[in-house]
């Protein structure tokens, strides 16, 4: 690797910015688009930022085969159009496409289970990135070996492109439960979390002391409508990834919009059921999903990484 | 000594209370450092929000999506006379980019006669810390700027002051009533920006907001927003 290529400079790994970035995000929607106008659609409903991809999780579903980073003129055409950060994906393990969308100055880079994993036992080493990544995590143990690789954002491993919530409501509420249940324990109980948890120890620690996560913590997978968004709020998730249920809700823009937008809305006005509902007014339509019970547990995207 | 007669338009009632601007962004890091300097707080997500408050803070975030949600509920021409009328507003970031001006999304509040030019300095692989050395501060700032914004004219204005540079650029200014950051003050433990607009606010910290009360002599408390 000549100097100029050299992106993923060892050490430098700007730990401060990414997770800052992380944190600026908060309150926030991001946005699955998979071209221009839908970038432009997002946008101007207000998401905090958008995950350029070349088809929606519920189309990657559909069609099988192997999915991979989305093609760079499509990133390329996305971040000509947002003035928002740009996120994108890469596969699980990967390293070459996140090397590839840290040299497009992508925003975010996305470890994602949606796409077909590159690497059966390693995560990409996140840490020498001048570019900060997000990665699913369905428990505890997930989110702090993620972190401990160099992940400045862990988000619920929800079932993505389904439409439904029910897993994404089990990851967020099983992460918080577990960092509850380590507040006050001594030292040695701490070690033994530590190893049941498979997770470094100075991170346990850190978490039972902090009473968080040492990154945010977002929502993810199987977001639908308004409602799921602020229950995803209520449970703790700090913002919310949308991905199918834009712009599957519909096939007429102004409808996809009008959901967009009453995300959003809902995202800030979690905690107030009364302005949830003027909120949720225009709102008529919504993806029609799939029922994650009636897909065979081998076909569950989750089960990726580890 | 505190005057609380100085804002006409803001009649004070009760507990001086610091509003954080809390559609999205950082507002949660930034109520965390305003309570830690001993202030009460209330977050500002309607326009009577903006009622009886002494200060208001804008915080880091996305400015496209603040401004998008506060146009939405009225709250952004609310924001905009509020700025106007006196109000001491202490923008971060995104919050500095809507209280000037500037011909890219999002629209702008306005509130001074200061450019600032959005993500200027490029994509979040650009973003950067850096030691600041800021006026009246014996030690340097840790500054992190994340797809910081530049603030690019309108700083030879006679009401506006430079307290802090970053390679040629102001990073912190004070224009009448108004403190803009592009960098995030609320990223770090140090409260020492946050206790200079709460002076601008003349409630530096808890103490000052006691002399209020008893100027007062209020008895009379206020329900906290959240």
């Amino acid at each position: 690797m000549n100097e100029e290529n050299n992106i993923a400079v060892e050490g430098e790994n700007n730990w401060e910015e990414k997770v800052g970035l992380a944190k600026m995000l908060v309150g926030g929607v991001v946005m699955d688009v998979t071209n221009a106008e839908q970038a432009r659609i997002a946008e101007a409903a207000g998401a905090v930022a958008v995950m350029a991809l070349e088809r929606v999780p519920s189309d990657i579903r559909k069609d099988g085969g192997i999915a991979r980073m989305s093609p760079v003129s499509k990133i390329q055409e996305i971040q000509e159009c947002a003035s928002i950060p740009v996120m994108a994906k890469s596969r699980i393990g990967h390293f070459m496409e996140a090397e590839i969308l840290e040299a497009l100055s992508v925003d975010f880079i996305d470890e994602s289970e949606v796409l077909t994993p590159a690497d059966e036992d390693a995560h990409i080493d996140k840490s020498p990135f001048k570019a900060p990544f997000v990665c699913g995590a369905r428990n505890l143990g997930e989110a702090l070996r993620r972190i401990s690789e160099g992940a400045a954002l862990i988000r619920t491993k929800g079932e993505a492109g389904t439409g439904d919530i029910i897993h994404a409501v089990r990851h967020m509420k099983l992460i918080n439960s577990q960092i509850k249940e380590l507040a006050g324990l001594g030292e040695w109980d701490l070690a033994t979390c530590a190893e049941k948890l498979n997770a470094p120890r100075d991170l346990v620690k850190q978490v039972a002391k902090d009473g968080r996560l040492p990154v945010p913590n977002f929502a993810a997978g199987g977001i639908a409508t308004p409602a799921d968004a602020a229950m995803m709020m209520r449970l703790g998730a700090e913002a919310v990834f949308v991905g199918s249920g834009i712009f599957k809700s519909s096939p007429d823009p102004e409808k996809q919009s009008a959901v967009a937008r009453a995300i959003v809305e809902a995202v800030t006005h979690f905690d107030n059921p009364a302005e949830l509902v003027r909120i949720c007014q225009n709102v008529d339509v919504a993806m029609r999903g799939e029922d994650t019970a009636e897909i065979p547990e081998e076909k569950l995207l989750q089960s990726r990484g580890w | 000594m505190v005057n609380a007669r100085r804002f006409p338009d803001l009649p004070r009632a009760g507990k001086p209370t610091i509003g954080v601007l809390a559609l999205q962004g950082s507002f949660p890091l930034h109520i965390a450092s305003l309570q830690r300097c001993g202030v009460e707080t209330r977050k500002v997500r309607k326009p009577e929000d903006l009622e009886d408050i002494h200060g208001l803070v804008i915080p880091g975030g996305e400015s496209t999506t603040m401004e998008n949600l506060a146009s939405r509920c009225g709250l952004f021409d609310a924001l905009r006379s509020a700025g106007r009328n006196g109000l001491p507003i202490f923008g971060t970031c995104a919050g500095a980019i809507l209280l000037g001006k500037g011909t890219e999304r999002p629209e702008r509040l306005q509130v001074v006669d200061i450019e600032v030019r959005r993500n200027a300095y490029g994509r979040q692989v650009d973003s950067f810390n850096a030691e600041l050395f800021l006026a009246s501060f014996e030690t340097p700032f840790h500054g992190v700027f994340i797809r910081a914004p530049i603030i690019e004219a309108g700083t030879e204005n006679l009401d506006c002051e430079i307290l802090g540079l970053h390679e040629g650029h102001p990073v912190l200014i004070r224009n009448g009533r108004i403190l803009l950051a592009t960098f995030h003050p609320e990223l770090t433990d140090d409260l020492r920006i946050h206790k200079l607009f709460l002076e601008m606010c003349e409630l530096a910290s808890g103490k000052a907001g006691e002399e209020i009360r008893e100027e007062s002599g209020a008895g009379q408390t206020r329900e906290n927003a959240f």
